[in-house]
């Protein structure tokens, strides 16, 4: 059928089932936006709802926090030149947590490509490095194909972001398009199944071990794979770790959960992975911080690393026995493979597990500050259980993933591999988009969410209702923490003093902002803010000395001393 | 077992299409692989190109290239190249500008390198020659004496002895 390009694009995003776009319009991305005008008339279930945002680098992180939260590719797009480049930094962070997203940009037109034309970047040179795969259709009739191939590279293997480029001459020219919903054979496809040799060592491994344990990545929640997750450490009796990015995979009220390992862990959490002799590592790669130094990392254990990423084995740690496998049917194979094993000699529970309770029936303020560890252990106890939280990045992170309990997979939204401050609070709302009725809360530092505070005049136009944590300590913590430590308190370029005021900064753009003084009106203000049809803000004075601890100094291994 | 040091050829077959050169380079600088060697060209196949890499760094980075490449939506295939099962080969053009009373032991050893004169006037001499790299090496060695001017080198090119390796599978496009 003949079509312009821009009709052919927003058509194949509807085939891929796409209801959201994120995004900023600008010079050559006009003809598509022209098409979404077009569609106000269609009922909402035909149409694709175009949410706009204040700063495309808010677009990239909504489509993410959309994907993270849903499991489905969040679509964001922009203009050429500096609407593309704003794009860069969420789609590097979603490149890094394995984050399927799909970013659309406008380009100059085909005779301008090359001269350095108004707005002109070549965002596939500069994307190269952090996307899966990048696209620019030179045809309307080329794009359906790029866009159903673009869903498709985004959310086989490992997933990942995807750039589609388009020339706006090419969303304007009229051809001739053909749009198929048969799944193309084509060669980047699924993994084929486990390896039952493979599978069959580990199994022996697993079955003969003393302690055995399981360290969770991001590769399980992306499988979907938790209730295999579950199953197999309940059949092992063995406790689960995870790493930061697989946080909430096992429930961490359950009580083989040992939470979150590694450089923010809780030394007990650390010890108990040292002591393992067989670690199943299962969609992880094993970064630095979830590893401690690499060299002294469990040298004594045998390693089985599961991941879909055959360029994860052995990059960072050369395991026993590797298998390149998706995270669920390798759970599911390995589980069966035990059951036989197992029904004769079953194993039993070897570890004793920290206890996490602190008493939070009467918290006192100390001075004029509270405590933020006692206020994201309060905001749990708060929260209904399926509630969704994302943070920053900092301290708030770190406190974030020691104290406040995930009880879901895709309940606890972080930038973990990139770590880019100003990610919580759009992908909050990109959350809330996938999820309406659940309850979505960013727990916020003061820095980070001064970077991407403008979204939330999208959150009020938009009627995307989250609640911002603030804990605010007029610091850019973490790193005045690193110069405490490390820098003998030599503070430079950490102090941000007490502007804004973040109570009146969400009034001004139509949200609730509260300033809370003790628990007591924390509890009422986070009770009052999930009752709110509107975006609030909650501002939590916490002491710029409470430092994010345990954590182990850089350079050293999980068993090493820790700074408490 | 490759030592660390040696130098480990990998073939590589890609998606003939524009920029393919730059994503697979790319991924060298980014990972921080050293390649020392890149010859790109056409295949048995129209819409496929082969690569051969030359790096150096010992055969467990050279698994790890491998995963990396295997990775990348255009590559259809990438393995190492056991050079002792496999015809390995460099070709060079060495412009030599030699003093007339030399032109006749050139001739000469030109011959015990089987290589060829492919132009011949007044002032140069340019000379073809083929082999493995440490052949060319030796060669342009050879030729400083003579009043060496130019070298343009194609970096290796191999192909497996095997029938295997040297198939590659399908017209398909990555995506």
């Amino acid at each position: 059928m003949e079509m312009s390009g821009a009709n052919a694009l927003v058509e194949a995003l509807r085939r891929e089932k796409t209801q959201v776009v994120f995004g900023l319009p600008g010079g050559v991305i006009m003809p598509v936006y022209d098409v979404f005008y077009k569609m106000k008339d269609l009922p909402p279930e035909l149409a694709i709802r175009n949410i706009l945002v204040r700063h495309e680098q808010s677009a990239a992180h909504m489509a993410d926090g959309y994907a993270r939260a849903s499991g489905r590719v969040g679509v964001c797009m922009s203009t050429s030149g500096p609407g593309a480049t704003n794009l860069v930094t969420g789609i590097a962070t979603a490149f890094m947590d394995s984050s399927p997203i799909i970013a659309i940009t406008g380009q100059v037109a085909r005779p301008f490509i090359g001269k350095d034309a108004f707005q002109e970047t070549d965002i596939i040179g500069v994307v190269t490095s952090v996307t899966k795969y990048a696209f620019q259709p030179r045809k309307a009739s080329e794009i359906p194909q790029m866009v159903k191939a673009a869903f498709r590279i985004a959310t086989t293997r490992r997933p990942g972001p995807v750039v589609i480029d388009i020339p706006k001459d090419v969303q304007q020219e009229m051809g001739v398009v053909e749009f198929t919903d048969q799944p193309v054979p084509r060669r980047y496809g699924p993994l084929p199944d486990p390896e039952p040799g493979t599978v069959g060592r580990m199994v022996d491994a697993l079955a003969k071990a003393k302690t055995p344990l399981i360290i969770a990545g991001g590769g399980v929640r992306i499988a979907e794979a938790s209730r295999e997750l579950v199953a197999l450490a309940e059949l092992l009796m063995c406790p689960v770790a995870t790493s930061l990015m697989g946080k909430g995979c096992i429930p961490e009220d359950h009580p083989l959960s040992i939470g979150v390992m590694g450089m923010h862990g809780p030394s007990e959490t650390n010890r108990i992975v040292s002591s393992a002799d067989v670690l199943l590592i299962v969609g992880s790669r094993l970064s630095d911080r979830t590893t401690g130094n690499i060299d002294k990392f469990c040298p004594n254990s045998q390693i089985l690393h599961v991941d879909t990423d055959k360029a994860e084995i052995a990059k960072n740690k050369t395991p026993t026995i590797s298998l390149v496998s998706d995270a669920r049917k390798a759970l599911k194979a390995l589980h069966t493979g035990l059951v036989k094993r197992l029904a004769r000699e079953p194993k039993s529970h070897w570890f004793q597990k920290a206890k996490n309770d602190i008493d939070l029936c009467d918290l006192q303020k100390d001075g004029p500050y509270l405590s933020a560890v006692h206020a994201i252990r309060l905001l749990r106890k708060l929260l209904p259980r399926e509630a969704i939280v994302t943070t920053e990045v900092g301290q708030n992170q770190m406190w974030s993933a020691v104290h406040f309990q995930a009880y879901g997979p895709r309940q606890f939204i972080t930038s973990g591999g990139l770590g880019t401050m100003g990610f919580g609070f759009p992908a909050a709302l990109g959350a809330k988009v996938a999820c309406p009725e659940t309850p979505v809360v960013d727990i916020a530092g003061d820095g980070s969410f001064a970077m991407t505070e403008n979204a939330m005049a999208t959150s009020i136009e938009e009627q995307i209702p989250v609640t911002v944590v603030v804990l605010n300590n007029r610091m850019l913590g973490m790193v005045a923490q690193w110069h405490r430590l490390f820098y003998g308190r030599r503070y430079c370029g950490v102090e941000l003093g007490r502007s804004p005021c973040f109570p009146k900064l969400a009034e001004a753009y139509g949200a609730v902002g509260v300033a809370v003084q003790d628990y007591k009106e924390l509890s009422e203000a986070v009770k009052s803010a999930l009752a709110n049809e509107v975006t609030t803000v909650i501002d939590v004075p916490i002491s710029p000395e409470e430092d994010a601890t345990p954590m182990l100094a850089p350079g050293a291994g999980l068993e090493e001393a820790v700074i408490a | 077992m490759i030592s660390p040091q040696e130098e480990v050829i990998i073939d590589v077959l890609v998606d003939h299409k524009p920029g393919v050169l730059c994503t697979v380079s790319n991924l060298f600088r980014r990972r921080g692989f050293n390649i020392s060697n890149v010859a790109i060209g056409t295949s048995e196949k129209d819409r496929v190109a082969r690569m051969t890499l030359t790096m150096r760094g010992g055969e467990k980075e050279a698994v790890q290239l491998v995963r990396h490449l295997e990775n990348l939506v255009d590559v259809i295939k990438a393995e190492i190249v056991d050079a002792g099962k496999a015809v390995v080969r460099e070709l060079a053009l060495v412009k030599i500008a030699p003093k007339p009373e030399d032109r006749l032991q050139i001739m000469s050893f030109v011959d015990v390198y089987r290589a060829k004169i492919v132009h011949l006037s007044d002032d140069s001499i340019i000379v073809e020659a083929s082999g493995d790299s440490d052949k060319i090496d030796a060669f342009i060695e050879l030729s400083r004496n003579f009043g060496l001017k130019e070298v343009a080198r194609t970096g290796i090119t191999a192909l497996s002895r095997e029938q295997k390796s040297t198939e590659s599978e399908g017209n398909d496009v990555g995506w």
